[in-house]
């Protein structure tokens, strides 16, 4: 099978800092793979150039089989960006920032798409809204939704959990397992190891620029001394109370409906 | 080609949504230059002699100026809140034609920009502005408008593009908005001294502003709207090169 991301010695540096030192990544089609990384690692960077919005200085990469240097007009048919902000239109409504995207990718019947999407990702309600009125999940789902439109092969998110509550972050969770579900590629960076842990079929940790580790969460398991039997009693974590006393539906089983690793 | 135009009209629908969700945007553009007619015609007007029976005749064409100079911040604001936000990188990041994303911001500016031009013109009727311009003339003006606002979006959008942050997009603007005030927009360049004389009668609001009173007055316009025009076209190819070449820098590195 090939490699719907093939990521070949990239290399970027910004004057003297050399963000990207020879990064080799491949990622199979249909799975969620995670780039994990602190701050300042160059997850941005390599999503940026795979986005075509930063070109590298070395190295190649091809993205649905299209190289970034010479089809970057078919990648970006590819393709869908969701940064590190949320990248949606404050002024206007959920419905017409959806119709935007639809009518800007040349698709026909974009009310039509607009309305399924908003249905799918729970914001039929706030459909009439502006934007501005959003919570930061109901932003982010927004955003998500609006990378779908046009059913790109390869989606890549940024951080798509950074400075969201509890809530909004299982939100976002759970539209990228059925994004997956649904057989679309994505590629995601985070600097959150539970997030990788409970999405991603592969892992690899960016770190100094290069790829340190790159695998399964089995395969990085195995990386450790075996985990030793302990008897510990189950203390509800803060996050599960927060949960529970707040009253969010189905929040507190996200482990569920997640994909568990795929060994 | 076909895409850059179906491109270029969605995302200036997005803009001029924007616009039509702020309408405050379009009567604070239209306020400072009424005022401005209001001061000039009621408070001073009276001891400034232009050697016209109507004061709001002769004031009219430098306050347009104004509107449009005042107006043009906006887009500079809007075109540098997109840069912000994410979604200017979620544009290039789509099968678009790129260069798409600028026009819409330049038609929304031209479209908003006439929307307060037609304000202050009907506050002006009410002051006791009057024309015996016909049709051609009307045209006339209302292409040099569209040209001048042209030649200063441009220049917004080099601001948009090049600023650090919102005030210093929009702050550009104001040596603009003051550029007709040493010009024949208010008071005759005879009566300034030597060297202001010199740069009035100069500088591109001058030829601008002479054109359209000489039209809306139905008289020659000689050679005057030669050097409007060429003002007007000159700004607007050196503001527009530079402006896509910031562009274009900012697009393939940032």
């Amino acid at each position: 099978m090939t490699a719907m991301i093939e990521v070949v010695g990239l290399r970027k540096a910004f004057g003297e800092v050399d963000v990207l030192r020879g990064v080799d990544v491949s990622v199979a089609p249909g799975t969620v793979f995670a780039l994990l990384g602190a701050n300042g690692a160059g997850k941005t960077t390599m999503v940026r150039i795979l986005a075509t919005l930063l070109k590298a200085d070395a190295g190649s990469a091809r993205v649905n089989g299209f190289s970034l240097d010479g089809d970057a007009a078919q990648v970006r048919e590819s393709i869908s960006l969701t940064g590190q902000f949320a990248a949606v239109d404050e002024v206007l409504t959920g419905r017409e920032n959806l119709i935007l995207i639809a009518r800007l990718r040349h698709l026909p019947a974009p009310q039509e798409i607009a309305d399924n999407l908003l249905g799918r990702f729970g914001l039929a309600d706030a459909a009439s809204r502006p934007v501005s009125t959003y919570s930061g999940g109901m932003r982010r789902r927004l955003d998500i939704a609006m990378s779908l439109i046009g059913d790109p092969a390869v989606v890549f998110l940024d951080e798509p959990t950074t400075g969201l509550d509890p809530e909004g972050r299982l939100e976002v969770w759970r539209a990228i397992t059925e994004l997956a579900a649904a057989g679309t590629t994505v590629l995601l960076t985070t600097q959150y190891l539970d997030e990788a842990e409970q999405l991603a079929d592969r892992i690899a940790i960016l770190h100094d620029g290069v790829i340190i580790v790159d695998g399964t969460l089995a395969e990085l398991r195995t990386l450790l001394p075996p985990a030793k039997v302990e008897y510990v009693e189950k203390q509800p974590s803060l996050e599960e109370i927060f949960l529970h006393l707040t009253g969010t539906p189905n929040a507190a089983e996200p482990a569920e409906v997640s994909p568990q690793e795929q060994s | 080609m076909t895409s850059f135009v179906a491109d270029t009209a969605v995302l200036t629908g997005r803009s001029l949504k924007h616009i039509t969700r702020s309408l405050d945007t379009i009567i604070t553009t239209a306020v400072t230059p009424i005022a401005l007619m209001l001061l000039f015609v009621y408070v001073l007007g009276g001891a400034i002699n232009v050697g016209t029976d109507s004061y709001v005749t002769y004031l009219l064409p430098g306050i347009l100026l104004i509107t449009i100079a005042s107006g043009i911040a906006y887009t500079s604001y809007r075109l540098f809140l997109d840069l912000q936000g994410g979604i200017f990188e979620r544009f290039h990041s789509m099968p678009i034609a790129r260069s798409s994303v600028l026009w819409a911001h330049v038609l929304t500016s031209l479209v908003a920009n006439l929307a307060s031009l037609v304000i202050v013109v009907l506050v002006g009727l009410l002051m006791g502005f009057r024309t015996s311009a016909g049709i051609g003339a009307w045209l006339a003006v209302v292409g040099i408008l569209v040209l001048f606002t042209l030649a200063l979006t441009w220049l917004a959008v080099i601001a948009g593009l090049a600023a650090k942050t919102v005030d210093g997009a929009s702050a550009f603007a104001y040596p603009l908005i003051f550029l007709p005030f040493i010009s024949s927009a208010f008071v005759p360049t005879q009566t300034m001294p030597g060297p202001v004389r010199w740069f009035a009668e100069n500088q591109p609001v001058t030829a601008i502003v002479d054109t359209i009173r000489r039209l809306f007055a139905q008289q020659s316009v000689g050679d005057t709207i030669w050097v409007a025009l060429g003002w007007c076209v000159v700004i607007l190819l050196v503001a527009f090169m530079i402006a896509m070449r910031l562009y274009h820098r900012r697009v393939s590195r940032a």
